[in-house]
């Protein structure tokens, strides 16, 4: 398809111009803005007769309407790949942006991908190993999952997928990589995770696509397709183990909200567009496993929910299509315990066909099932005793709450830089269990508290 | 053949024109890449299409060819174990022929066109037929025998026949002549699938379709040819449930259709049902399954469609005398593909941007549902079974009420219930199923003439648990009076013991109605003992001394259907157990008197 070029722009409003006179123009095609020698991209997004609807990525500021030239370029979004975006830095639109100079291209790619034929998927069975034990020990998180982690403002979910990314791995040393996608970071927050992925080395397996808050706004639209397009090149063409952490996906759905507004399109729930779940299912739906494939793309998406409401459009949407949720708590993180997962709400889904005999160790489904029992148990007493008062509880009852103080100070709690292997995690939820009488305890078998419960 | 030029693309909404001749709902080729769409609207020489594929790199100036076919499903013998996207391509030979991505642009017929299949021929020269009528027979799996059928608009006179034998689908095997017409009969007809296949008469309900799920079969029944709703929100178990249905009810054949939602939920279909072996017949459970899988991430106006494909396979199967039930997960991604779509065509919305059509649609679809007999005289059913989505778990939204409307069976799973993992979360007070006086006979006398009856006492003491456990938050439970703390104590076991059922457990994955009944007749039995004992003044602290009580509790799991008769043995010790505390606490009266 030849480059076609066109003088002028009929309309100029948000993120979108509108040029007339077009001919054979290709739907969500590639364009260049270009003013004075500036080049801008952008992308159809929607065609009518002889008139072409195009956002553009970078912003309209400073546009004007006569001297603008626009160029289409016959092809959609793409960005080059090879096995060197290794330990490289890029922006929303997949262009290297750490001074390293253009990647050597292997293969040009869309980025917005394909859907996995459902026939191909692999069911994903093996589990990445955090190093954080309210996830490994109680909503593992699984090769080929797509596992969000709910937070709200001022929580630390940044500090947490650092940590994540810094101590993730999987048994047995294949090749594990992780994609850190940043979206519509603030700086700060972006200086403190890229100077930690340095410090520590981490970096020569992260590739990182930053989007920062004051990027222009549009570019969040390509920035997760570009992180994906790259995980999926790692994980099914180079047969890697790769993880995704995308943050945060809210800011995502605040571009798509404004975009759909600016369009005039009806809006679904509070302004946030009626596609939005298909649209974030094309991001999430590209985690998984494929037959025959060796490696597996496995998704962190972090949302911030609006006023920490689960049932905002966001998070509920996003709860719809992920394969359960961690959940930040305000409360845990008032009480100064870090990470603060409430572990009441998150459920890994896919956790029961990853763990266990063969994968982890084969107490760990019940442990799990016995400290989520127990601490949803204490949960009960905390809120009688907030009404009775803690002096009226029966002994039976103080056992729980004393649980659940040791739980969280020890078991959840865990220090920023603290690296703990599956092996202690488990034996720290039985220490844990020893608070509790043995009778209360009937969701672990007699062998296995024979085995571990030390007193 | 009818050509338009496009002129206007949104998504998968594309407008042409140039021509009059095509057809509404006519299915259409769009543009170079030949993507394959549908009309939808009409308008002097302009036509609106939604378009089954991604639409990138489409250009205006491209022509929309017709096929001269409405959108039709091809009915016949290999879509048992298939599974197929929203318009019925095979993604399993879609894998093998393009890659493990869904390739645009590409047709291929649904059925195997080079496999032979063993027919057996029942209709002879000179034989007359009338729609609906089995002309001819294949054992397609060793749970279903696929009934080749007259098509509904057929009649006449058979010319020519074709002798048993092996044969491709589409081999002719009979010739009709209906006055000047001659019609071939092959292994495969097509049908429109917006249009209902039609039937003789519609039957009311009175068998239960059996699901092995206690809180549905025993409080909450479904009958075959009913229609039934789970709303709840995301991770209450939908899928979950929909999956044990698909495994455990003792429908013929199931048809699932997984819309808009997981890729991989679909792939634990495909690794699983193939191994599960079906409690009655022993076969392997994907025997008898049609999937429908056009996921989240596929192609909306697709999601779409998938829904009218499935129903439509499953109303051929019933036209062949079979009690079909249709799973769909999730009608609510339906409903949104609806919206999608009616906004991109700029239609005036109705609430929450659904188009005001939302109500007909979702109408039309559940009164597809019934037991039926057959145009050929046969009784055959589908079961409809629609998950619903409903946004931040609200039943107030529009999907979520409008579908009460039009189901008799209302399965509400309940948020707190699977937070405390309370699995199916299915809320006893707030479910209903306005089966229950159909189907009651069928109980009564095909498991229990007491079954109904217990039903209302097991209810009554769930409802009263209830309004307990609101007084216990404020106070504790330790100052309810002994009668109360009782039923706290049986309410436990009904919900423990009972209502929760683990659908990854192999001894409780699956409960007998047998099995059901022992167990609810075995707890009611302990409540009402024990209420006789406190009512003498007995502690409450008693009832839970000894085996007895956690006995019960684990039941459910400790005693397989292939032993019924430990729970015989059970009810004697729990006989003997009240018998005990009867007499020292008969002695213990009177001693005080
Ligand atoms: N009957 C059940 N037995 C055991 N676990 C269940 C059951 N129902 C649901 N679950 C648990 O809940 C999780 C979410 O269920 P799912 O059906 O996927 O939810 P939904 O479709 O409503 O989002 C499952 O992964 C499983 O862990
Ligand atoms: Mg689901």
């Amino acid at each position: 398809m030849p480059v076609r070029e066109y003088l002028g722009l009929s309309r100029i409003y948000g993120p979108l111009v509108v040029v007339k006179g077009v001919e054979k123009v290709g739907y969500e095609e590639l364009v260049e803005v270009v003013l004075r020698g500036e080049k801008r991209l952008g992308q159809v997004v929607f065609l009518e007769e002889d008139q072409a609807v195009i956002q553009v990525f970078e912003g309209t500021a400073g546009l004007t309407q006569a001297d603008a030239r626009v160029r289409f370029l016959g092809r959609p979004v793409e960005i080059s790949l090879s096995q060197e975006v290794i330990g490289r830095v890029f922006d929303g639109l997949g262009r290297p942006i750490d001074q390293e100079g253009e990647v050597i291209e292997d293969v040009r790619r869309d980025v917005y991908g394909e859907a996995i034929n459902p026939y191909t998927r692999e069911y994903p069975r093996n589990f990445i190993q955090t190093g954080i034990s309210a996830i490994d020990g109680m909503a593992t998180l699984i090769r080929g999952q797509k596992l969000p982690i709910f937070s709200g403002a001022g929580l630390p979910h940044n500090r947490l997928v650092v940590q994540i990314t810094r101590q993730a791995k999987i048994a047995g040393g294949e090749k594990f990589v992780v994609v850190f996608c940043g979206i519509g970071l603030k700086h700060d927050e972006a200086e403190f995770i890229q100077s930690s992925f340095e410090e520590t080395g981490a970096m020569k397996n992260v590739v990182m696509v930053l989007n920062l808050a004051d990027d222009p706004s549009v570019e969040r639209i390509t920035t997760p397709q570009v992180a994906l397009t790259i995980a999926e090149y790692l994980a099914f063409d180079q047969d890697m183990h790769v993880l995704a952490i995308l943050t945060d996906m809210t800011n995502y759905c605040e571009t798509l909200r404004e975009i759909s507004n600016y369009r005039g399109e009806v809006p679904a729930r509070k302004g946030y567009p009626g596609y939005m779940y298909s649209d974030l299912a094309s991001i999430y739906e590209r985690t998984g496993m494929i037959k025959g494939r060796k490696g597996s793309l496995t998704q962190i998406p972090v949302v911030t929910m609006p006023n920490d409401d689960i049932t905002h459009p966001i998070p509920d949407l996003t709860g719809y299509i992920t394969e359960g949720q961690i959940v930040l708590g305000r409360e845990l993180h008032r009480q100064g315990i870090y990470p603060p997962i409430s572990i009441l709400p998150s459920l890994s889904r896919l956790m029961k066909d990853g763990i266990g005999e063969g994968f982890t160790r084969p107490d760990h489904p019940n442990l799990a099932s016995q400290l989520f029992a127990s601490y949803g148990q204490a949960q009960n007493v905390r809120s009688l005793a907030s009404i009775i008062g803690e002096e009226e509880l029966s002994e039976a009852d103080r056992n729980y709450l004393d649980f659940a103080r040791k739980f969280e100070s020890q078991f959840i709690n865990q220090d920023f830089s603290e690296e703990r292997s599956m092996e202690e995690t488990l034996n720290l939820g039985w220490a844990m269990l020893a608070q509790l009488p043995p009778s209360e305890l009937n969701r672990v078998t007699r062998e296995e508290i024979n085995q571990f419960l030390q007193r | 053949m009818s050509k338009a030029s496009i002129f206007w693309i949104n998504g998968p909404v594309v407008k042409a024109r140039g021509s009059r001749d095509f057809m509404m709902n006519e299915m259409v080729r769009v543009g170079n890449s030949r993507l394959i769409g549908e009309v939808v609207d009409l308008d002097q020489d302009t036509l609106t299409i939604q378009v089954y594929e991604g639409t990138r790199g489409l250009q205006t100036e491209e022509l929309v060819e017709g096929t001269g076919r409405l959108l039709s499903a091809y009915l016949g013998p290999g879509l048992i174990g298939g599974v197929f996207d929203g318009i019925e391509r095979p993604l399993d030979r879609l894998a093998q022929a393009y890659g493990d991505y869904v390739t645009r642009g590409v047709e291929l017929f649904p059925l195997e066109e080079g496999r032979k299949w063993r027919v057996e021929v029942l209709k002879r020269e000179g034989d007359s037929v009338s729609p609906g009528e089995v002309y001819a027979r294949i054992q397609e799996t060793s749970m279903i025998e696929h009934r080749l059928l007259v098509p509904p608009q057929v009649k006449g006179e058979v010319v020519e026949a074709r002798p048993n034998g092996e044969y491709r689908v589409s081999d002719n095997i009979l010739l009709i002549r209906n006055g000047e017409q001659e019609i071939p009969l092959r292994l495969y007809q097509e049908w429109p699938v917006r249009l209902p296949r039609p039937i003789k008469n519609r039957i009311p309900p009175s068998l239960p379709l059996i699901t092995g799920q206690r809180v549905i079969d025993f409080f909450f029944p479904l009958a075959k040819g009913g229609a039934a709703a789970i709303p709840g929100g995301f991770g209450t178990g939908k899928t979950v449930t929909q999956h044990q249905l698909a495994k455990w009810s003792d429908a013929d054949l199931i048809v699932y259709i997984g819309c808009g939602e997981r890729g991989n939920e679909m792939t634990q279909v495909l690794e699983e049902f193939p191994q599960l072996v079906d409690p009655r017949t022993g076969k392997a459970l994907m025997e008898r399954t049609v999937l429908v899988a056009n996921t989240s991430n596929m192609p909306v106006s697709a999601r779409e469609a998938s829904i009218y494909t499935g129903i439509t396979i499953a109303e051929y199967f019933r036209d062949m005398g079979y009690h079909v039930a249709l799973m769909a997960d999730s009608t609510s991604r339906w409903a949104e593909a609806l919206r999608e779509l009616s906004g991109r065509m700029e239609e005036m919305p109705a609430e929450e941007g659904f188009p005001a059509y939302l109500t007909s649609r979702l109408s039309e679809f559940y009164e597809r549902a019934g037991r039926a007999e057959t145009l050929a005289g046969k009784e055959g059913s589908v079961t409809i079974i629609g998950a619903v989505s409903p946004p931040g778990g609200d039943f107030s939204e529009p999907v979520t009420q409008h579908t009460r409307e039009f189901v008799r069976c209302f399965w509400a799973l309940d948020r707190n219930l699977a937070y405390s993992r309370h699995y199916p979360s299915v809320n006893w007070l707030t479910s209903y199923s306005e089966f229950v006086e159909d189907l009651a006979d069928w109980f009564e006398n095909e498991v229990d003439t007491s079954w109904n009856q217990l039903r209302t006492e097991a209810m009554a003491l769930l409802n009263e648990d209830d309004r307990l456990q609101q007084v216990i938050k404020l106070v504790g439970e330790d100052v309810l009076p002994d009668e109360q703390r009782l039923v706290v104590e049986v309410g436990r076991l009904l919900k423990t013991g009972f209502l929760q059922q683990n659908s990854f457990s192999l001894t409780d994955s699956f409960c007998s109605l047998q099995k059901q009944f022992q167990m609810i007749d075995l707890i009611l039995y302990f409540y009402r003992r024990a209420r006789e004992l406190i009512s003498l003044g007995m502690a409450i602290s008693e009832i839970k001394r000894g085996a007895v009580y956690p006995k019960l509790l684990r039941m459910k799991e400790d005693i397989p259907a292939a032993q019924l008769e430990e729970l015989g043995k059970l009810r004697e010790e729990v006989e003997k157990f009240f018998d005990e505390l009867a007499q020292r606490y008969g002695e213990g009266v009177r001693h005080a008197g």
